[in-house]
């Protein structure tokens, strides 16, 4: 009979996990050498342009170990960025042990940590991998230092390979044969499977991805989802091969998947568990949670007539990202639109490029902004996530915006410059730990507005790039926060208005002015663009009118040039938003919230 | 209307370091490229069934041999059917018109001269890099007369650091002391490959910043309508309206030309097609009986329109208003009272400062 072991791999972003991923899939057979292609569990455009993994996937990978033993390998591939740490942890809850990936020229890294924390919270087996030996500038020593020093792991047990030549990937597979536990559970118990995944098929309704961990699930069976305890009759199981499988049985230990005619993936939650009606197990299993959005920002069709194609869109998309709510919007300057939740800056970056891509839509998305909380005087506590509903200053007895603990791992010589960023967005409750020598690891709490507002960027540059960073929610604490509004001559912008802290209020309305400045187009007459607190004008800047635009010569051989140029600048300008008088692009709403471009 | 011809005659003494038509230094080739302009006569005169203007251009039209001009002047006679009345218009460098070849010219059937003055001031012209001076320039001018000439038309150019504005009213008072029928005043474009656009993305030492250049448009503009002058097109002064170039107003209207030699393009109301820019090309491609043709496009309904827009606007015709989008509507009146924009006789009709926005106006006012 075939063994079963279930594992993950985790990694800080580019240590390579997606080349160890393929290069394992290869190693096994799976594919043969001339299907192949990189990335391959990465599917959509966005990850293999990025690099990055954005949905959970699992596959199963048939191996025979160097004794002859049969084995059915389940990698669940998982997402690496902190936007996603609840579905990590989900893919993290299905599997027994982990392959700890660290690059062995870039060494131990912020979300190495935290993907090793997240491991140990799920008492996971941990394999180190170091991967990249092949590297000029690999250091193995002292990536085996900083294994035992950081993250407190038996540098001996470490594998050495290299994904990109395929060095060491058997010496991989061996140890998830020979060093994780096999999966534990019985077949005769009733049935409860972790959903750690759906995704939508036009054909099929959701595919829910689940780890069965006692019992069995067959086709014709009716199933229920514990958390809203919907039931559905399951018509197909089976496994992921590179494609899906259909199989008899899923069983105790196995990772497959369940077609049941769910119709949407909001239908389904990640961590919820399934069960069988007639049989239910009498609790699920640990650790459900739903996850909240924490980053908020609107959407708007960039010509007003496209609201209905928005709407099919969102309604389509959000088909195969339950992550995503929203709801209706609209604002004097853009019209109709939708207020959006999102899990953190990279899922709304995703949102955005994915439903101008995929669903053709051309959006303006205003700036985002985390949930702020006011009691008021009358003793009301309200919640905002738009600044459009900020309420009347003098009705505030309050204010809360929500903190973030901020884990950043940095080369020593960094300190200074680190320290003083977080300082200036208002960090405090320092702590710092040096786990190896040379590297020091600084922990503060900061608020999570202050993060969205280009932290990582900035933290990339003062750092070179050497910085990693990662961060949990803490709590909402008190601040003193001031409605800014924007004026383009004159007439306010509501769609430009932030809630931002008293002290950087003015620091941050001369950015805006100054950014809006760079991102509005001259016109015929003069703006004015201005940063207002209350009836406070305390920054502005000036567009100067244009006063000429012509080309001197227009004969047979210019026509054509100075068509194609008008076609692309009629494009251009289709991106544009007329607010009063005043032509704004896009790309100025969000603008606002970002730097210098450094 | 009657379509256009038009002959590129890609030969210059020197490349002046602002131009950035299509030419070449050297005389040895005009051989081989009347050669080639044989053939490709010989290929498209029946692409069109008459023509009211015959225009030669370049490059340095006037630089031929007497006996070259003659020979392409009566090869096109031959070969292509124009009306008694039409418009004949020869480009001509002041350093080669002398009162014998002014004679020749006009003796050939040449009924306008579009003479490259550029400017009557010895030092902008050596800035611009011209080989002829000032005096040579008004005697061509005064040759031209003599030989009978009675439509001539001289190029200017201004707007640039090293003409102020004072300079540049000297140099027009000049040109309007000859009365001549016609006017072009470039404003100095920064061309694409030429020593200008290199040398002033060093250190922007040439073109006038653009408020100085608009007031200079506007003086130039203003002063030449006081004089009686059309401002007819952003760079173009006609006496009256019936001197404006015939040829010209072919382009801005969409009406149908015939381009020949290198570079040249043609259009026939829906498709538009190029010769290649290379003198070699060219006599390849004829000499293997091909056309010389490097690429065409069919213009789209939308394409047609947009450059309907784009040409009308720089114009005093202007724009038909009914072929304006029924949402340009609030555009109009805008533009109408920001004071770039006239309605007249169900026309757009840009005003002085109108032309000066003449590259933006179609985005305000299309789809």
């Amino acid at each position: 009979m075939k063994q079963i072991r279930n594992f993950s791999i985790i990694a800080h972003i580019d240590h390579g996990k997606s080349t160890l991923a393929d290069r394992m899939i290869q190693a096994t057979g799976l594919v043969e050498t001339r299907d192949f292609r990189d990335q391959l569990l990465d599917n959509m455009d966005i990850e293999r342009e990025r690099g990055i993994t954005i949905k959970s996937q699992a596959i199963t990978l048939p191996y025979v170990d160097r004794e002859g033993r049969e084995f059915a390998l389940n990698l669940i591939d998982t997402p690496g960025h902190v936007d996603f740490s609840y579905e990590v942890s989900r893919a993290l809850a299905s599997c027994e042990g982990v392959l700890l990936l660290v690059d062995a020229a870039q060494g131990v890294e912020a979300q190495t940590m935290a993907n090793l924390f997240a491991a140990m919270e799920h008492d996971l087996e941990i394999i180190p991998v170091i991967n990249k030996i092949d590297l000029p500038s690999a250091d193995v020593e002292s990536v085996k230092e900083q294994i035992e020093m950081d993250l407190g792991l038996d540098s001996e047990t470490a594998i050495l390979c290299s994904a990109k030549e395929g060095t060491g990937v058997d010496d991989v597979l061996e140890a998830i044969v020979n060093r994780l536990p096999p999966p534990l559970g019985s077949e005769e118990d009733p049935l409860k499977a972790l959903i750690f995944d759906a995704h939508y098929d036009p054909f099929r309704g959701t595919i829910v991805s689940c780890r069965i961990f006692s019992g069995h699930v067959r086709p014709g069976d009716t199933i229920r989802l514990m958390f809203n305890n919907a039931t559905y009759r399951v018509e197909e199981v089976g496994i992921f091969h590179l494609s899906r499988e259909p199989r008899k049985t899923l069983s105790a230990g196995e990772v497959g998947y369940i077609i049941s005619g769910i119709k949407t993936v909001s239908d389904t939650r990640i961590g919820d568990t399934v069960t069988l009606a007639d049989n239910p197990a009498p609790e699920p299993l640990p650790g459900f949670k739903e996850v909240k959005p924490v980053v908020f920002a609107s959407i708007y069709p960039v010509a007003s007539d496209e609201y209905r194609s928005l709407v099919e869109a969102l309604e389509k998309y959000k088909l195969n990202d339950a992550a995503l709510i929203f709801q209706k919007d609209s604002s004097a300057a853009l019209g109709l639109g939708f207020r959006c939740g999102f899990l953190g800056l990279l899922h709304l970056e995703i949102v955005q490029e994915r439903l101008e891509r995929e669903f053709d839509q051309s959006l303006i998305m205003t700036a985002p902004t985390v949930q702020y909380r006011f009691e008021l005087t009358n003793g009301d506590h309200i919640t905002v996530d738009n600044p459009l509903y900020y309420p009347d200053p003098a009705t505030i007895s309050k204010a809360f915006e929500p903190f973030i603990r901020a884990s950043i791992m940095i080369p020593e010589r960094y300190m200074g410059a680190v320290m003083e960023l977080c300082l200036e967005r208002r960090g405090t409750n320092s702590k710092f730990h040096y786990p190896s020598p040379g590297r020091i690891e600084i922990q503060f709490d900061m608020p999570l507005a202050e993060v969205i507002y280009d932290f990582y960027d900035k933290l990339k540059t003062v750092t070179q790039g050497y910085g990693s960073f990662d961060y949990e929610l803490l709590d909402y604490r008190e601040s003193d926060l001031v409605k800014l509004d924007i004026l383009l001559n004159g007439e306010k912008v509501d769609a430009l208005c932030q809630i931002v802290h008293r002290d950087g209020a003015r620091a941050r309305a001369l950015q805006a002015c100054k950014r809006l400045k760079e991102e509005i187009p001259r016109h015929m007459f003069k703006i004015a663009i201005q940063g207002a607190i209350g009836g406070t004008i305390i920054a502005r800047s000036t567009v100067n009118a244009f006063r000429k635009d012509v080309t001197a010569k227009c004969y047979g051989g210019d026509i054509t040039r100075k068509r194609k140029l008008l076609e692309k600048q009629k494009k251009g300008k289709k991106r544009m938003k007329m607010v009063g008088s005043v032509t704004v692009p896009q790309s100025a709403f969000v603008a606002v919230l970002k730097s210098d471009n450094n | 209307m009657l379509p256009g011809l038009y002959v590129h005659v890609p030969f210059c003494d020197s490349k002046c370091p602002y131009c950035g038509f299509y030419s070449i230094p050297s005389k040895t080739p005009v051989a081989g490229w009347l050669k080639g302009l044989e053939k490709e006569i010989f290929h498209t005169k029946n692409r069109f069934e008459r023509f009211d203007t015959l225009y030669l251009g370049g490059g340095t039209p006037s630089m031929l041999s007497d006996r070259d001009l003659e020979r392409i002047l009566s090869l096109i006679f031959d070969h292509y059917p124009l009306t008694p009345d039409a418009e004949i218009t020869l480009e001509a460098n002041p350093c080669q018109v002398t009162l014998a070849k002014a004679d020749f010219i006009r003796s050939l059937g040449v009924n306008r001269i579009n003479l490259g003055v550029q400017s009557f001031d010895d030092r902008v012209l050596k800035f611009l890099g011209r080989r002829h001076s000032s005096q040579r320039a008004e005697d061509a001018v005064r040759h031209l007369r003599s030989a009978g000439f009675q439509n001539i038309g001289l190029d200017l150019i201004y707007g640039f650091k090293a003409q102020p504005m004072k300079a540049w009213m000297t140099t027009l008072k000049k040109a309007l002391s000859f009365e001549p029928e016609h006017l072009s005043c470039y404003q100095l474009t920064l061309e694409k490959g030429t020593v200008f656009k290199r040398r002033s993305q060093k250190n922007n030492s040439i073109i006038l910043p653009e408020k100085t250049a608009a007031a200079h448009f506007l003086a130039t503009s203003a002063f030449l309508e006081n004089k009686g002058y059309v401002h007819y097109e952003v760079s173009n002064f006609a006496l009256n309206k019936s001197l404006e170039s015939r040829h010209n107003r072919k382009y801005w209207r969409h009406i149908p030309y015939l381009g020949l030699g290198p570079s040249a393009h043609s259009f026939d109301g829906k498709q538009r097609w190029w010769n290649v820019r290379s003198v070699r090309e060219y006599c390849k491609a004829l000499n293997e009986n091909r056309l010389p043709v490097e690429g065409n496009e069919t213009l789209t309904k939308e394409q047609l329109h947009l450059e309907s827009l784009a040409l009308g606007v720089r114009t005093r015709h202007g724009v038909d208003t009914t072929i304006l989008p029924p949402a340009s509507g609030n555009a109009l009146f805008m533009l109408q009272r920001q004071g770039l924009l006239k309605i007249k006789r169900g026309h757009a009709i840009p005003t002085r400062r109108g032309y000066l926005m003449a590259d933006h106006l179609p985005l305000w006012l299309s789809p």
